[in-house]
């Protein structure tokens, strides 16, 4: 399976319908650092067909349980499915791009 | 237990575990973390559920539990097996089961984070239910999901300090191995007590054991105890906790046997201990019967630990000699404890006991034979175990009996049970005795502490009323005799009555007809002395008449010569 949707991972065309939920805690500057980290990888690499939505916890706290998320920020690919987390603040592109099999593994 | 209570003491938290409070001096300490370290299967979920369960039904402490591992109704179900129905607890909001799924295959990481999130959904299920106790059990899943473990190990003691400033008692539960917490150098820091759990496997015979390997501020038992985990959950065996300070008894434990109990100086106490040792087939069971089936008459509760025979066995063997102890079965006074010592470990079968010996509370306990667990040990184990067995009956003031077997070569040296003979207050040895080309079965008293015992070897004998006594008997050369030289001596001696008896009567029928003849020649010789008194008393009144006729004549005839007249006239 992993082998599978790694070939397809190289084929940007295939974004169509992209859900993507990004969870935070509070405006601290990791959630602010991983937002916008998130954008710029959503304009780069997935426009312009893709949605995205950014929780607060503090604000939605039993949201948390749905996604199963024990850490923030953590960013998940909801579709296509199998759903797929990124935890961290997003810094590394790199990272983020292979944990939304964007990118072949290096 | 005996420490000195300071202002400084800190506050335990009792978890509830049997034995495990006492082990731990009161508990688990109040408002800090545990951790609970095991392998595999070893019972690290339980003990947690445990605590949590035992502290809403003991304490009134509501709590949460934080499953890293299973669904919550994995753990519902789990637990209801030993009786544990949480879903009550759950329903009347005094439990709250927080599982949290974390699948590392769909995880990624990328830049740093935190763990607010889990801080959220925790502090949400405390708030819901109030609690005062939390577990996180199997917390190596979290640490095994992230690969970062600097900001995970810094997270979760940021974690366990907000649970500590919430006051609330935390135990977190761990796998041992290569991929465990203590492995991840945060046990340092982490808990304020740390708890070992180990299944041990010697011989094909699984045991639980647990430890307190740490315990900030506060004194334990270091030793290693043993653990089961049964129909009522973790029993654990503070088998060192006890002390020899219990009240003893002066009231006699009556054997049944009436000569065997002045054998003894008038019998064993209450809550004492009776070793009876012997060859095979020298009767041990029977007396043990005999102390079972009289203890049941006075309707006191007997618990029959049976290593080598089936429970059916040895009530028909005894039914043979009358003791019948179907009906102390099943008048709920006897109750048996039967397995093959192999099916357990040591500590599990000293376990197993106790726990009947808690829930039956027993006058007496029978161990049948105790050599029987030799048979997996060395003797040192034996011993202690035995030592630890002791106490706690003891101070329950249970009164014991124990068979131990001896073998022909041994019974001289009374070598088997000298390990052990310390333990015991009273010590009945039977030996085969063989002479005249038979054996035959002989009891001794040892030793019987806190009486004057007997010194005598006796012969017992087995028979349709059970165990009797006979009188010692000894022949010219001082030996004790038994079977049918016995036998041969009675009937010698009888014999030997008997010849007495009848040189007596010759003797007294002699003696009579001598009494008699002399009798008759008495006789004769009164008659002829008689005789002779009469006649000589004819004679002397004869004599007198003669004597009074003459006077009177020299009386006439001097009145006359007064009177003038002559007797010419």
């Amino acid at each position: 399976m992993m082998s599978e949707s790694e070939a397809d991972v190289p084929c940007p065309v295939s974004t169509a319908g992209w859900k993507l939920r990004l969870y935070v805690v509070g405006q601290s500057p990791r959630s602010v650092l991983a937002i916008s980290n998130l954008r710029e990888i959503c304009e780069s690499h997935l426009a312009p067909c893709y949605e995205l939505e950014v929780v607060d916890l503090l604000v939605d706290p039993h949201l948390a349980e749905g996604d199963e998320i024990i850490a923030v920020p953590t960013l998940v690919r909801r579709l296509p499915t199998p759903v797929r987390k990124v935890v961290g603040d997003l810094s590394d592109t790199g990272k983020v791009l292979v944990g939304l099999q964007l990118k072949a593994r290096e | 237990m005996n420490q000195l209570s300071s202002v400084n003491q800190l506050k335990k938290c009792p978890t509830g575990i049997t034995g495990f409070d006492r082990i731990a001096d009161g508990g688990l300490p109040a408002g800090r973390s545990t951790l609970i370290c095991g392998s595999a299967g070893s019972g690290k979920s339980l003990f947690g559920i445990e605590f949590l369960a035992h502290g809403i039904q003991l304490f009134h402490e509501p709590g949460v539990f934080v499953s890293f591992e299973e669904r919550s109704e994995d753990i519902i179900g789990n637990v209801a097996s030993i009786g544990l129905a949480l879903q009550p607890m759950v329903a009347a909001g005094k439990l709250k089961i927080l599982p949290i799924d974390i699948d590392a295959h769909t995880l990624h990481e990328a830049g740093e984070y935190d763990l607010e999130p889990l801080f959220i959904r925790i502090g949400a299920a405390i708030q819901a239910v109030a609690a005062k106790r939390i577990v996180l059990d199997a917390v190596e899943n979290l640490f095994s999901a992230f690969q970062d473990q600097s900001i995970l190990r810094a997270e979760f003691k940021r974690l366990l300090c907000w649970l500590k400033e919430q006051g609330i008692t935390a135990v977190i539960t761990t796998e041992k191995g290569e991929q465990s917490l203590t492995r991840r150098g945060i046990e340092e820091y982490l808990a304020d007590c740390v708890v070992l759990l180990d299944l041990r496997v010697t011989d094909q015979v699984a045991t639980r054991m647990l430890r307190i390997t740490k315990y900030r501020g506060s004194g334990h038992g270091a030793d290693e105890y043993p653990f089961l985990i049964d129909d009522t959950g973790i029993v654990c065996m503070p088998i060192n906790q006890y002390s020899l300070d219990y009240p003893v008894s002066n009231r006699v434990f009556p054997s049944g046997i009436t000569r065997l109990d002045q054998m003894l100086g008038g019998g064993i106490y209450y809550g004492s201990t009776l070793l009876v040792s012997g060859g095979s087939g020298s009767g041990k069971s029977t007396i043990a019967g005999q102390f079972v089936d009289a203890a049941c008459g006075r309707g006191e509760k007997t618990l029959y630990l049976a290593l080598e025979e089936s429970p059916a066995q040895i009530m028909r063997n005894l039914k043979s000699l009358n003791i019948d102890l179907q009906q102390w079965l099943d008048h709920g006074l006897l109750a048996f404890v039967a397995n093959r010592p192999s099916v357990y470990g040591l500590e599990m079968q000293m376990a197993v006991l106790m726990r009947q010996v808690r829930l039956f509370e027993p006058a007496l306990v029978v161990i049948d034979p105790i050599t029987a667990l030799h048979i997996d040990s060395s003797s040192l184990a034996v011993k202690r175990m035995l030592q630890r067995t002791i106490d706690q009956l003891k101070a329950r003031g249970v009164t014991m009996l124990f068979t131990t077997l001896t073998w022909a070569s041994e019974e001289a040296g009374e070598t088997t049970s000298s390990s052990i003979s310390s333990l015991m207050d009273a010590w009945i040895q039977l030996r085969s005795m063989e002479s005249s080309g038979e054996r035959s079965r002989g009891l001794y008293v040892i030793k019987s502490r806190g009486a004057r015992n007997s010194n005598q070897i006796r012969e017992f004998l087995i028979t349709h009323g059970g165990v009797s006594l006979k009188d010692v008997m000894l022949n010219a050369a001082g030996e004790v005799v038994t079977g049918s030289e016995r036998y041969l001596m009675q009937v010698r001696q009888a014999q030997a009555a008997k010849d007495r008896k009848t040189t007596e009567e010759q003797q007294r029928l002699e003696l009579e007809s001598r009494y008699k003849t002399m009798q008759a020649r008495v006789s004769a010789l009164m008659a002829e002395f008689e005789a002779e008194k009469q006649s000589l008393e004819r004679k002397w009144q004869l004599e007198a008449i003669q004597s009074s006729e003459t006077e009177m004549l020299i009386h006439q005839v001097s009145e006359r010569r007064s009177a003038g007249v002559s007797d010419d006239e």
